[in-house]
């Protein structure tokens, strides 16, 4: 396939492992904070292909990972109401939530269902002018836009029964978090389609505050060891900047288009992360002005103080302070088919990652 | 999640546009983008083309790594 095949190239990875091997002087240890990132690092097996100086841990960008318990448990209370359709990404339907998940819910006869695309709710909407049809909004700066996109469409189309309960997030707050909570690294391979939307200033404060360098990378693995090749060469000369390595789809500037929709329909709040608790204006709340498409604001529900799933460490994974060969619940009585914890559940995962490329 | 592919232009409707990723049609929303020609590839996120690709840009990633690679093996 055009844009992946020539960036799957063994003789071009082998050649960046050299060069690697090369400039690697320092210890020296990344944060790859996309959950795409990690899996395809695992997939392509770049793990073996580095100089025993670098390492690479993983970081808060699974957007089904850091869905707080209280977000699942509202999603879960919402779907019991009758006459309501939830409408979601697939990988939400299996996060346990304090005493049941979405899949369950669905088992008991409530409608539920997995859609791709935002729009695809939209269209449900339509169908069923005498139900609600409640989308559950996940993911960061990437996924955002296509939600506030149905927003102003539903608007357009005076469409009265679609709702969306928004858990969007986005992502410079949470690296900020987790450098002034002392995570242990040198710097971040940076998500390439959160940036393609923000472009890179949203990086100008992280840089300048943790001197740490910066580096926008694809999903193929001659784009990620291209990114940590130019991270190591910052290193090693003491320049840590943001530097695009995935130039062929994100600019400096972002998507403006998709910017401008962002600012229209939401806001910044302070918002809650699994494992990492309450941060500071890390999350899109729905506009007053779309306030008849928001959930929250339209469903009045009681949800119980969460309950954590015991014994699960996904909380200090997100953060990069532990591996999955910390928790003693990894590939025993948690797994992919039987997930205790949302970091086993996403394919993104940190967990369920390794559980599937620990062979 | 944050996961996209490339994806190929067919053709523009309005709002949406038939692409094609190897042998599947799609027809995506490209309400975010500006312009949007067939023939062009764009990157298919949930159901939104999110981005266009840049193919001078995409060549000019692969000279230098072609670069690197020559460097490496002289």
């Amino acid at each position: 396939m055009k844009y992946i095949d020539e960036y799957r190239k063994k003789d071009l990875i082998l050649a960046v492992a050299g060069e690697l091997r090369k400039v690697s002087r320092q210890e020296f240890t990344l944060m790859e904070v996309c959950g795409g990132h990690t899996m395809a690092i695992h997939r392509f097996g770049l793990h073996a292909l580095l100089p025993p100086t670098i390492h690479l841990i993983s970081g808060p960008g699974c957007p089904v990972c850091i869905s707080s318990q209280h977000f699942l448990d509202t999603a879960i209370a919402f779907s019991k109401i009758p006459d309501v359709i939830i409408t979601t990404y697939g990988d939400l339907i299996r996060v346990p939530g304090s005493v049941s998940s979405l899949e369950k819910e669905k088992a008991n006869g409530h409608d539920i269902r997995i859609v791709y695309s935002v729009l695809e709710s939209i269209e449900i909407a339509k169908l069923n002018l005498l139900k609600k049809v409640i989308f559950l909004g996940i993911g960061f700066e990437t996924t955002a836009p296509a939600t506030a996109a149905a927003i102003v469409e539903a608007q357009k189309a005076n469409l009265r029964n679609f709702f969306v309960l928004s858990a969007h997030k986005v992502m410079p707050p949470v690296m900020k978090a987790l450098v002034e909570d002392g995570v242990k690294i040198n710097g971040f391979i940076a998500p390439g389609h959160v940036s393609a939307i923000t472009g890179t200033t949203i990086y100008n404060d992280l840089v300048n505050l943790s001197k740490l360098g910066v580096v926008i990378t694809g999903f193929e693995p001659v784009d990620l060891m291209l990114a940590i090749l130019m991270l190591v060469r910052q290193f090693e000369s003491g320049d840590p900047k943001v530097e695009i390595q995935y130039q062929r789809v994100v600019h400096a500037g972002g998507n403006k288009i998709a910017q401008e929709l962002l600012t229209r329909v939401f806001e910044l709040k302070d918002d809650r992360w699994r494992g990492l608790g309450v941060i500071p204006l890390s999350g899109l709340k729905i506009r007053e002005e779309f306030a008849a498409y928001d959930a929250e604001r339209n469903f009045t529900i009681d949800v119980p103080e969460p309950v954590d799933p015991k014994g699960c460490i996904c909380g200090s994974i997100l953060k990069g302070l532990k591996t999955p060969g910390d928790c003693r619940l990894f590939a025993t009585k948690c797994t992919p088919s039987d997930p205790v914890g949302a970091c086993m559940v996403s394919g993104e995962g940190t967990c369920a990652t390794y559980y599937k490329y620990r062979l | 999640m944050c996961l996209a592919i490339p994806a190929k232009v067919i053709s523009v409707d309005g709002p949406s546009a038939l692409v094609s990723i190897e042998d599947v049609e799609y027809r995506a929303s490209i309400l975010l983008l500006d312009d949007v020609r067939p023939g062009d590839f764009v990157m298919l996120h949930a159901g939104f083309a999110i981005e266009k690709v840049d193919p001078e840009e995409a060549a000019e990633t692969l000279r230098l790594l072609n670069e690197v690679a020559n460097n490496s093996h002289p």
